[in-house]
């Protein structure tokens, strides 16, 4: 992309439009390129927004609760942005993305900007575009940013590396109390939301939430508050959300937050090696000429010395000659072609 | 691992509530390896061009059965004009008369399927035009 490709992105994202906003948000699901550049051009602009991460299982009313939960802070006078992800296909890499059903009415609101994403691979319950499109919708000065999972099943738990609160949403009549002491879901909410509060069953979930707390070993954390809503009736999501923002305000006194938006920052790094060196992985074993499985058969490697080797070219063709962050651009040159030819035939 | 999906709008535009033969094309989509946004049912055109837009589809499927779409589908595009939008394909179905097609077609709705078409026909009509 070019740089006035790129200042006119900016441009458009810094003003909310609507068309540049979404446009931005794709090239960054592609991973396509200027994705990256895009996102250290927002970088400045990013960090103002409270990052609300909804979770819970299938059905538990995740959608519905966003809804009502946009609408109440829409009446605040906040802005918000949602990101609601569904499962991509591992079969067809196609995806159903129905959230917005429950969100119709917020369409045409102006202070609101939803966008349905594919998990496109990631097992976690997001999309690893979500980290990109919270930055995005930052950078539009929303003072909300809403992410709703996948529904959950026990342990995608990623939402607890992005958010700076997380509710659990539960319901009624998923099983009995060793649910609720299981390791995964259950440990990351600072709010336990027991939604469908009207349907039977509602208060033994809550009281064995509640013992279930009783019993966990004290830690530094506050303990996650428990409350009750029915979305659907719009009952209980004005409380929820002072507990939010209650939160919040608890959080950057103790330092909580800082120490999440540290795990956040942490946790994208992270994603972006992970990505760069899966690909450039994928690059090297399927290089045509390639006999690493000849080899590994005849017993003459093994995956561990194959993984680095690859690690050693990685490092030397990508970073070696590069002090620091800064000096990215000053490519080694020559030199860097030197070393590709002492060491192409390492594979 | 770039690669650009096609997403695809799924919309009931009016008053009509039946959308069996909009959640049977989203799913054969869905298995085509389509994004498929389905924003159910009841839209007002303003809330089905917002959403494509949010949502950068490359093309809004409208399902209708009512007969309102002689009203209905002109402002959508008129939307999608004003929008900046235009350049999102439209195609249609449900029950739409043969002698409406014609003009559907003129104001901007790419194609408009009827009762019987094989949800393939559709898919491939989009991977045609999009071309990915």
């Amino acid at each position: 992309m070019r740089t006035a490709e790129r200042d006119k992105m900016v441009e458009d994202i810094r003003a909310a439009r609507p068309a540049g906003l979404a446009r931005a948000i794709s090239l960054i699901e592609d991973e396509a390129e200027g994705a990256g550049g895009l996102l250290e051009a927002l970088h400045p602009h990013t960090g103002g927004a409270h990052v609300v991460g909804i979770t819970g299982p299938p059905g538990s009313g995740k959608s519905t609760l966003t809804d009502r939960i946009v609408k109440h802070l829409r009446a605040r006078g906040s802005t918000v942005g949602v990101i609601a992800v569904d499962p991509t296909s591992p079969f067809s890499g196609g995806a159903l993305l129905g959230d917005r059903t429950r969100m119709a009415d917020l369409a045409t609101d102006k202070g609101v900007f939803i966008r349905s994403m594919g998990t496109r691979g990631s097992l976690g319950g997001l999309s690893r575009a979500v980290y990109g499109t919270i930055k995005v919708l930052e950078a539009t000065e929303k003072d909300y940013v809403i992410v709703e999972t996948v529904g959950v099943g026990q342990s995608e738990v990623d939402i607890a590396r992005v958010a700076d609160t997380v509710v659990v949403v539960f319901v009624p009549g998923l099983g009995d109390d060793v649910q609720a002491i299981k390791a995964g879901i259950t440990e990351i909410g600072d709010l336990l939301v027991v939604n469908k509060a009207d349907l039977p069953g509602a208060s033994r979930i809550e009281s064995t939430l509640e013992s279930t707390l009783n019993l966990a070993p004290p830690r530094v954390e506050p303990a996650p508050k428990i409350l009750t809503t029915s979305a659907e009736r719009d009952e209980g999501v004005v409380d929820l959300i002072d507990m939010i923002v209650e939160h919040l305000a608890l959080a950057k006194t103790t330092g909580l937050l800082a120490c999440r938006r540290r795990m956040r920052a942490k946790a994208e790094i992270t994603a972006i090696l992970t990505r760069d060196i899966a690909k450039r992985t994928e690059i090297s074993l399927s290089e045509p000429g390639a006999d690493w499985y000849e080899r590994l058969q005849d017993g003459r490697t093994t995956p561990g010395a194959l993984a680095a080797t690859i690690w050693r070219k990685l490092v030397i063709e990508e970073y070696e000659g590069v002090e620091d962050e800064n000096s990215r651009e000053a490519s080694p040159g020559d030199r860097r072609g030197e070393h590709r030819r002492s060491h192409e035939d390492l594979l | 691992m770039s690669e650009g999906r096609i997403r695809v709008l799924i919309a009931k535009p009016g008053l009509d509530g039946h959308d069996r033969g909009a959640k049977v094309l989203a799913r054969a989509m869905r298995d085509a390896g389509f994004e498929v946004i389905y924003s159910g049912l009841r839209q007002t055109p303003e809330q089905i061009v917002s959403a494509a837009v949010q949502e950068d589809v490359d093309v809004i499927g409208l399902s209708i059965l009512s007969g309102a779409h002689n009203h209905l589908f002109p402002r959508i595009l008129e939307l999608l004009e004003e929008a900046d939008a235009e350049d999102i394909l439209v195609i249609a179905g449900g029950v739409i008369p043969e002698e409406d097609i014609a003009g559907l077609e003129d104001l901007g709705v790419s194609r408009v399927f009827t009762p019987g078409t094989s949800t393939s026909d559709a898919i491939d009509f989009i991977r045609e035009r999009i071309g990915a």
